[in-house]
């Protein structure tokens, strides 16, 4: 039987769901392995039967809570999809200021209409099985995945940082170019998507497992930069781990 | 007397979460109403004390589907604050990436999002099974706008090498052959959704308002140009909050706007009623063999304005192209002079025009932000068309009145993550 496989998302930009749809050639092969049941973006027809259940966005508001502990439940697996998911992402940046002045900010007189509270990842609320790291996520890595679930294997995901796969891709290292970059402490994946086009790392996949101790961490150190101080300069995604430090 | 009671949560195959109520009792019209109920992101609340630097691709953030958009009018806006005037080379592959963009998400809306309807499926993927030459044809015509953005933007997916002042890498010269020669093939699968779309049985209901969107002497306008109106003529992009006026409803966590009247269009129809004359020829004739002139009062023929737009998209890139490959592409000195200001950027993005607007301090730091966003232009004639619409088809089962006033809100292709991000029916 095929497994029934269900995408939800809470605050986000779509972009990660919007990445599945750019599967385009594979998304056929998906589509003939597995059975979507739910995917409010793409498709009218439901249903709550499903073991495999695809999260994105963050939780910004009391009233996700309950929906997604209900995913939780129904769902055998539980991946969360994209950074905004993972490590909480750009929706955090608002947890910096105080809310109610946040709210005030973009709703005037009329903030009290307006739900909110920390955003934080779906792992902040219930357990998650599987990350999909990135903002968006990369389309091989998504394909790696969902092949390793279908196979029933833990998927692979790197551990090392980005400086890893820029070095491979022979990059000139933005440094060199007068640039800061996340990539010494970011987890690998992405295949250093955004040095290699000359921009620097911003750390959307999070930082790796042990940025105090990673040897990459020297090139932070070469450049006069402590891992705190490079995470503070790129607060775009990893807020929510700053701020619960 | 007939009792009907609607009540769609969450339409689905729009981005983002919107409602749909209506409420009707022995025949009378008690509630009708397009309700938005996406989660706020606070956007332009969280973007200050940013550096200049990031503006674009945090605001890029505000919506995966018109990220190069965005990302485009961000810069856009912080340049006009900085006083930072951008070189003919960039104005150039930034208008490519803002056609691509268009093509792209038309093609999705069309082909994806809009067409089940018309084909009474609830989702492209039964079509696998039944129509598998038009969904493999769709996603080629889609494989070829993501790739185009891909080498243009570094990514079609919140962009990477656009930046102030030029762009961080330059695309390839090799890369844009290539994507040239694919878009020069891609002409019979235009035509193949010319004669697709001139299948499809459009509702016949009109109501007329007001349009807005950009305009240029120079083109059919996308990257930059003045704001127009059918009903007020022209006026610089610096005036938009006198043209926008937002403002707050109970009902909906998105905001509000209008301009002469009650409410105003932004979009592909909008585009097409102000600027068709502009259209290249071979899009001018597409309009014509699908019906659509000027002007054109019937929301639902938005989806066929896309599919008129995709077409000028694929001529209009490759005249750009060439021009590109005409003059060639040199490494350019980005460095700018920091300074304060405010400034005001506006693109019209797929789904219409959008504005950013930023005031900055000496360092480069963001002070004020202000989004204006396409979808939320809309909300409000969502709104009137759906009370225009529901007297006209009360007399039908229940299930075809949910059915219709559900592509009526498709066929705006709502951008609710945008807009905040929703889109729901209910009939209570
Ligand atoms: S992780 Fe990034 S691309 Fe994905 S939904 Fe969140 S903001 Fe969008
Ligand atoms: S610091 Fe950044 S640019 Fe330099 S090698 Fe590491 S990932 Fe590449
Ligand atoms: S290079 Fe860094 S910021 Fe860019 S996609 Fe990879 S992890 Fe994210
Ligand atoms: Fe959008």
């Amino acid at each position: 039987m095929k497994p029934k496989i269900a995408f939800f998302d809470f605050a986000s930009c779509e972009g990660c769901q919007l990445q599945v749809v750019n599967l385009e050639a594979e998304m056929l092969d998906v589509v003939g392995a597995v059975d979507i049941v739910q995917f409010r973006e793409a498709m009218t027809e439901k249903s709550d039967d499903y073991a495999i259940a695809f999260v994105e966005g963050s939780i910004t508001r009391e009233k996700d809570i309950p929906r997604l502990k209900k995913i939780r439940e129904q769902a055998a697996i539980l991946v969360a999809l994209g950074a905004c998911a993972t490590i909480g992402g750009v929706n955090c940046l608002k947890n910096f200021q105080p809310l109610d002045e946040v709210r005030k900010y973009v709703y005037g007189d009329k903030a009290d209409w307006y739900e909110t509270f920390p955003a934080r990842p779906i792992d902040a609320v219930v357990p998650v099985d599987y990350y999909i790291h990135g903002c968006p996520i990369h389309k091989d890595e998504l394909l790696k995945v969902v092949k390793s679930l279908l196979l029933g294997k833990k998927p692979e995901i790197p551990t090392y940082p980005i400086c890893v796969e820029c070095k491979r891709a022979g990059n000139v290292c933005v440094f060199e170019l007068g640039s800061t970059c996340l990539g010494p402490v970011t987890r690998a994946g992405c295949g250093a998507w955004c040095p290699t086009h000359r921009d620097n790392c911003a750390g959307c996949r999070g930082l790796v497992p042990d940025p105090n101790t990673n040897a990459e961490k020297e090139v932070l150190k070469k450049y006069g930069l402590t891992v705190d101080q490079a995470v503070g300069q790129f607060r775009i995604f990893l807020g929510y781990a700053e701020v619960a430090k | 007397m007939k009792n009907i009671n609607i009540n769609v949560d969450h339409v689905t195959r729009v981005e983002g979460h919107g409602n749909i109520v209506v409420n009707v009792k022995e025949g009378k019209i008690e509630e009708c109403k397009w309700e938005v109920v996406e989660a706020p992101r606070f956007f332009e609340a969280f973007v200050r004390g940013r550096s200049y630097l990031e503006l674009a691709h945090i605001t890029s953030r505000i919506c995966g589907i018109c990220s190069i958009g965005h990302t485009l009018c961000s810069l856009q806006a912080t340049e006009a604050a900085l006083g930072v005037k951008i070189s003919e080379q960039t104005r150039l592959l930034r208008r490519i990436l803002i056609q691509g963009e268009n093509l792209q998400s038309h093609v999705l809306h069309a082909y994806f999002l809009a067409a089940p309807d018309f084909v009474g499926a609830p989702s492209v993927f039964p079509l696998v099974k039944t129509h598998p030459e038009v969904v493999v044809r769709a996603l080629r015509m889609k494989k070829l706008a993501n790739d185009l953005c891909d080498v243009f933007g570094g990514r079609t997916v919140h962009p990477i090498t656009p930046t102030v002042n030029g762009f961080t890498k330059l695309p390839g010269i090799k890369e844009i052959k290539a994507i040239r020669q694919r878009l020069a093939e891609a002409v019979p699968d235009l035509e193949a959704t010319l004669e697709l779309f001139k299948t499809l049985k459009i509702p016949d209901f009109k109501r007329e308002t007001e349009y807005i969107s950009l305009k240029s002497k120079e083109e059919y306008a996308l990257y930059d140009g003045v704001i127009a109106s059918t009903d007020a003529g022209t006026t610089p992009v610096e005036n938009y909050r006198s043209w926008t006026n937002e403002y707050l409803v109970p009902h909906s966590t998105a905001k509000y706007t209008k301009h002469v009247r009650d409410t105003y269009m932004v979009g592909a129809l909008a585009r097409f009623n102000n600027n068709h004359d502009q259209l290249s020829p071979q899009a001018k004739k597409a309009a014509e063999e699908l019906g659509l002139q000027a002007p054109c009062y019937n929301p639902f023929m938005i989806t066929v304005a896309q599919v008129v737009e995709a077409v000028h998209a694929v001529f209009e890139i490759i005249r750009l192209i060439d021009e590109v490959l005409d003059k060639g592409l040199k490494e350019e000195d980005r460095r700018i002079l920091l300074k304060g200001g405010k400034g005001v950027g506006a693109v019209d993005v797929p789904r219409g025009i959008l504005f950013h607007d930023y005031t900055y301090d000496k360092n480069g730091i963001c002070l004020e932000a202000n989004c204006i966003i396409p979808t939320n232009q809309n909300h409000a004639n969502i709104q009137k068309d759906m009370e225009a619409l529901l007297p006209q088809i009360l007399d039908r089962p229940q299930e075809k009145i949910r059915l219709s006033l559900e592509m009526l809100v498709r066929a705006y292709d709502p951008c609710i993550s945008c807009s905040t991000h929703l889109l729901q029916v209910k009939f209570v």
